[in-house]
């Protein structure tokens, strides 16, 4: 089994390519350097597909698949190897990053293909793929944590691909800093695994947690710390509250980087995390409320923030922080597979958006701003098409991807024993206002009268290398989920049946069909009846937008200054970024600088120190008078010193015991 | 061949080197940078024979000589190599080419005594890391004073006398207690021989009173916190550093430092491990302050330069942590962090350096956009600054890592101060990295600046491949020093279980708190690496 034995070759491939591409590129012609890039990659999603094909042979029992490669770093009983694992978590994931990340791979050729910095551009990309595959191939917490950081590397070079315009470069430190701040939580989650379970391996790592007794919800114990402490990291990396702020500022980047990075694959991994480290999450009642709780209020948080935005890929950033909070909820109602499923239909249709809008702004010769677009529906008939495929997937519109992971998630927040209604509520009316501002924003591009100046702004369809993608992202986003569809009626879940040797069959429909057929049935009409209630609320969303900007336009500007107040609170994020900067940076900056610096540094420290040189320096001054060559006061000092000598001689006699050399 | 005395050979062949320098005249520059370089070079190469000759899993001394000097009082010449001077020695030897490199154009003024301070400079810093004798030990610590005096005073900036001054007073300041210690320690034992006075202590021969033993640690304590320099006695690092010329500044980072957090490995904790114990919290408290001032600091530093001596600060104050964290695994971490930063902070300043060759000064608001004429040059400082703020697979990573680790499995609230750090350290280097580098060229002057030249290139692939190497091949290093560290708890341990005829303290053990774990403190070899 080639491919299997050699997992190494998945996330090296890769590297090469940004290996090449960075030490090589910059003389290279655009052709060679998207060859390398491209086939990299490419080669890396086949190698992935042949070790899909080589798992599927694997028996039961041989799964987790772990290979070990080469000690990396070992100090006393610590030992962290370089391996990597492969179960069916990992081959979700596998497929989404090669499959999706390829395919923007091939959307980038033509989207930077006037670009300077070409060579640079595909080198952080390729490097992104090699970090964001250790991410997922890792066997334990630490050769995770090394994508876990090597993407946020990428995704700051990335951000700050343009790095002449200040506004990037800040977005890219930003996301880095804030990226770091959830690490500070990750890696303490990491050290008090250790220290309880004495390995950050995964498989003897959960096997010993398996057994354990869970911790009471509202106690916190060793086991709830820990996952709380992952989740830190998982709130820096998944952009949820209170570190999502550096995601909407990453759109900075390149559309592309935005599509696969904050988007379709590495804002997933805080996600995949919690879903990794499930065991440990089940055992910490605790920790799981706080997950979902944070999933369900980030959800609706960045979605009423979406509703006012103007830029169109920061309604899509917003977009992305809430339905990241949607996976959150999941994972956080115990219902892993469904949030893993989400995270895959949002890979696909999220990445279409993004490209689509892409190639939107491609088309409008750089313009992001949706109150100079309209009417572009018959002009760029491709991506229109695709957007709306995307638009309708993560509105939830009935047979399309978004629909089925989506219900997954609010059925189980229903079912959810602590808080459910609360949360499934929160959840719905997120969904609401997801249809509202994506259906707004399809609206606002596309439909409508032209508000841009038609002889300055020469709208053109992209090149295929750009629609191609597009294409196939939209197909997915119609039939990826359709892999949970015979669930509907009444059939098995694909899905979740083949991640249930993951999270075990847990989860509201497998303890129905436990309960027996009747409850079974019950339960399965009461999903039914709450898909219609998602369907009906998408539906009311999409009407909402249809009337205020088709019907009746000019009716939203008439709205928002009827409730000013909170129309500009929206339209400022809440003013959140200006709050973290008058209550943290600000302040640290001050003290460093005006009381820690200049203050204990230099006038306290250092002036004690200087003080000390001057004094000596004084005291050498005065003492100079002492040699004043009069002779009876130099008599005077011999008299004195006779005393001095005449008393140290004698004084061990008195006191014998004060000398402490013997 | 030089089998027994390639100690003696390695502590003074720069010396040689220096003589010879002597030897030609001044005028002949290129003749005096080739062969200060060959010297070094031959030297590095030299070093690398002490690899073999330290096995692995072996804790003593190895290549050890031991000559009568003086026979009263009973002084040795006694060298010694044991697997965590090992690497410090060879990161000496390696740096000292690599600042003489860096050193080829912008030293034009006395080439000839520059050289020759730096070539003694590496004797001094050599035999400190390999004298086994006291009195050896204090000779070559002063030793290693007048030439960076000197370098500072001679070759420095603007204020390179007061920062000179400063430095040596500091210095002198500490080394005078450490004297005083040292002979107070001769008055009880009777001997200098470090060996020796280890073995009557741990046999119990020689009996400390817990405040003579105070005192003691004491003296060379401060000496060495100094020269660390830890928070609050830092203030003469950063004066000396901005004053410094580049080779002057790698050298005192990259090597004087750890002279600091040598001696008190090899000192403070072995021969005195109830007053270590004892003063350990204040120590930690003082390492976490410095930890998270030194990065406070630094990220308000309108100087470069000084703000990667602030970082020092900062980085130093892990290293401080881990070896009083009194853990295996920490102590392992704060042996490599000391190799770590050398490299890493070595890299920082030979960055700095070459900018101020080409600009002439450090402060930052006269930089900005430079990635735009030097893209070679801002991709090698970015790699040193993602080296130095902890990137995984980058060698700072693995020190800090095992730092954190190490000490938070006794220790947790003091890990989580410390870890603080982490956050911090990406804070100021990103920061000064973005001013320095990104946005549009602001100043006039820097639009012309010249990229990397081929003599950088090498000297900064150097710089890259060992980070890169020390961060993926680890083991490679922390196994030869992994014994010799544990030898320096079992010391303290030993020590405190004969006093005490108690059970293993719960103070020293590696193990994890879960029972399930076999907690077997002791290395094992054989598992690792082997693949």
């Amino acid at each position: 089994m080639p491919i299997l034995t050699h997992l190494w070759i998945i996330p090296l491939l890769p590297l090469l390519g940004a290996a090449i591409n960075g030490l090589l590129g910059a003389k290279w012609p655009n052709r060679t350097v998207s060859a390398v890039a491209v086939g990299s990659t490419g080669l890396s999603f086949l190698a992935a597909l042949e070790c899909v094909r080589e798992f599927l042979l694997l028996r039961p029992e041989q799964i987790p698949w772990v290979q070990q490669y080469f000690t990396w770093i070992t100090a006393g009983t610590f030992r962290a190897g370089f391996d990597l694992q492969v179960d069916q978590l990992t081959i979700v994931m596998l497929m989404v990053v090669t499959g999706v990340g390829w395919l923007i791979h091939i959307y980038s050729m033509g989207y930077m293909g006037h670009e300077g910095g070409y060579y640079r551009f595909f080198s952080y990309l390729n490097l992104f793929m090699f970090f964001m595959l250790i991410l997922v191939l890792g066997a334990n917490y630490v050769v995770l944590f090394v994508g876990w950081e090597g993407v946020g590397l990428a995704s700051y070079l990335l951000i700050g691909f343009y790095f002449l315009k200040k506004s990037a470069s800040d977005a890219g430190k930003k996301a880095f800093i804030v990226n770091r701040i959830g690490d500070f939580g990750f890696m303490l989650g990491m050290f008090l695994l250790y220290r309880t379970f004495g390995t950050l391996d995964f498989v003897p790592l959960f096997a010993k947690a398996a057994p354990l007794h869970a911790d009471a919800l509202g106690q916190v114990g060793v086991v709830t710390a820990a996952c709380l402490l992952l989740f830190m990291g998982a709130t820096g990396k998944s952009a949820q509250i209170p570190l999502y702020v550096w995601l909407p500022d990453a759109m900075e980047g390149p559309t592309p980087v935005s599509a696969l990075i904050h988007a379709a694959t590495m804002v997933t991994a805080g996600v995949y995390v919690v879903a990794r480290s499930h065991v440990l999450f089940t055992h910490a009642p605790t920790a799981m409320l706080a997950v979902a709780v944070v999933g369900a209020a980030t959800a609706l948080f960045a979605a009423t923030i979406g509703l006012v935005q103007t830029d169109i890929k920061k309604v899509l950033a917003y977009s992305t922080v809430s339905q990241l909070g949607y996976m959150f909820l999941a994972c956080g109602v115990g219902a892993f597979s469904a949030g893993i499923f989400h995270l895959m239909t949002h890979a696909f249709f999220k990445a279409l958006l993004f490209l689509a809008a892409g190639s939107v702004i491609h088309a409008m010769g750089g313009e992001q701003d949706m109150r100079r677009m309209g009417g572009l529906s018959g002009k760029i008939r491709w991506t229109y098409l695709t957007m709306l495929m995307g638009t309708l997937a993560i509105a939830g519109a009935p047979l399309f991807a978004g629909f089925f992971s989506k219900d997954a998630i609010l059925f189980s927040a229903f079912q959810s024993e602590t808080g459910g209604h609360i949360l499934y509520a929160a959840g719905l009316f997120s969904a609401l206002l997801t249809a509202f501002y994506m259906f707004r924003l399809i609206f606002l591009t596309f439909h409508g009268q032209p508000r841009f100046d038609e002889h300055h702004v020469h709208v053109h369809e992209s090149p295929k290398s750009m629609l191609a993608p597009l294409a196939i992202l939209a197909v997915l986003s119609i039939t990826g989920g359709w892999m949970a569809a015979p669930a509907f009626w009444g059939g098995p879940d694909h899905f979740a049946a083949f991640l249930a040797p993951v999270f075990g069959a847990g989860g509201a429909e497998a303890g129905a069909e436990a309960a027996g057929p009747a409850a079974e049935a019950a339960a399965h009409s009461l999903e039914l009846t709450m898909a219609g209630v998602a369907v009906f609320t998408a539906l009311a969303g999409f009407l909402i937008a249809f009337w205020l900007y088709i019907r009746k336009p000019g009716t939203a500007d008439r709205i928002a200054n009827s409730v000013q107040g909170v129309y500009t609170t929206l339209l400022n994020k809440y003013y959140v970024d200006e709050i973290y900067a008058a209550l943290i940076v600000g302040p640290l900056a001050w003290i460093s600088d005006n009381v820690l610096w200049r203050s204990v540094d230099a006038a306290g420290i250092d002036g004690a120190v200087n003080g000390v040189a001057q004094g000596t320096t004084a005291l050498g001054d005065r003492l100079r008078r002492v040699q004043s060559g009069n002779t009876r006061s130099y008599a005077v000092w011999v008299v004195i010193g006779a005393i001095v000598v005449i008393l140290a001689i004698f004084w061990p006699l008195l006191k014998p015991a004060v000398g402490m050399v013997p | 061949m030089a089998g027994g005395h390639l100690l003696t050979i390695l502590t003074f062949l720069p010396a040689l080197g220096a003589l010879g320098l002597l030897l030609l005249r001044g005028e002949d520059q290129e003749w005096i940078r080739r062969l200060a370089l060959a010297v070094s070079v031959a030297e590095f190469g030299l070093s690398l024979l002490l690899i073999p000759a330290v096995p692995l899993g072996s804790a003593g001394y190895h290549l050890e000589e031991f000559r009568a000097w003086i026979a009263s009082p009973p002084i040795h010449y006694h060298l010694g190599v044991d697997g965590i001077s090992l690497f410090l020695v060879i990161l000496t030897t390696f740096l000292t080419p690599i600042s003489i490199l860096a050193s080829w154009k912008s030293i034009q003024h006395r080439v000839k005594e520059f050289f020759v301070m730096l070539l003694l400079l590496e004797v001094g810093v050599v035999g400190v890391f390999l004298s086994l004798d006291l009195f050896l030990f204090f000779l070559f610590w002063e030793v290693m004073l007048l030439p960076m005096y000197f370098l500072i005073g001679i070759w420095g900036h603007e204020r390179r006398i007061y920062a000179a001054v400063k430095f040596v007073l500091y210095t002198m300041a500490g080394s005078i207690l450490m004297l005083v210690g040292i002979v107070w320690l001769y008055t009880i034992t009777g001997t200098f021989d470090l060996p020796a006075i280890q073995k009557m202590l741990q046999a119990g021969l020689v009996v400390l009173s817990p405040r003579a033993e105070l005192l003691l640690f004491a003296a060379f304590f401060l000496a060495f916190a100094i020269k660390v320099p830890l928070f609050p006695l830092h203030t003469w690092l950063p004066d000396a550093h901005v004053e410094a010329p580049t080779a002057g500044s790698v050298i005192l980072a990259g090597v004087l430092l750890k002279m600091g957090t040598y001696g008190m490995i090899r000192f403070c904790l072995p021969l005195f491990p109830d007053a270590s114990r004892r003063a350990a919290p204040l120590v930690a408290a003082l390492a976490i302050i410095g930890i998270i001032y030194g990065a406070l600091v630094a990220l308000v530093q309108p100087n470069l330069k000084k703000l990667v001596a602030y970082s020092s600060v900062s980085h130093l104050g892990f290293v401080v942590l881990g070896i009083f964290a009194f853990n295996t695994i920490s102590m392992q971490g704060a042996v490599y962090q000391m190799l770590n930063h050398g490299i890493s902070t070595g890299a920082l300043f030979l960055l700095v350096g070459m900018l101020y060759d080409r600009r002439h000064t450090f402060e930052i608001a006269e930089y900005g956009g430079l990635a735009t004429p030097m893209p070679r040059l801002a991709a090698f400082f970015l790699f040193a600054a993602l080296s130095s703020l902890g990137l995984p697979l980058l060698n700072g990573f693995v020190g800090e890592y095992l730092i954190l680790l190490g000490t938070y499995q006794r220790h947790w609230n003091w890990a989580v101060w410390a870890a603080l750090g982490v956050i911090l350290s990406a804070c100021y280097l990103l920061w000064s990295y973005q001013r320095v580098f990104f946005g549009e060229v602001t100043h006039g002057k820097n639009r012309e600046l010249p990229d990397a030249s081929a003599r950088e290139k090498w000297i900064l692939a150097a710089m890259a491949v060992v980070i890169l190497w020390m961060g993926i091949g680890s083991p490679m290093f922390t196994q030869r020093f992994a014994a010799s560290c544990q030898n320096v708890l079992d010391q303290m341990q030993r020590n405190q279980a004969q006093e005490a005829a108690a059970p293993p303290a719960p103070g020293i053990s590696n193990a994890p708190v879960a029972a399930s774990v076999p907690g077997a403190p002791h290395i094992s070899v054989e598992r690792l690496g082997n693949r």
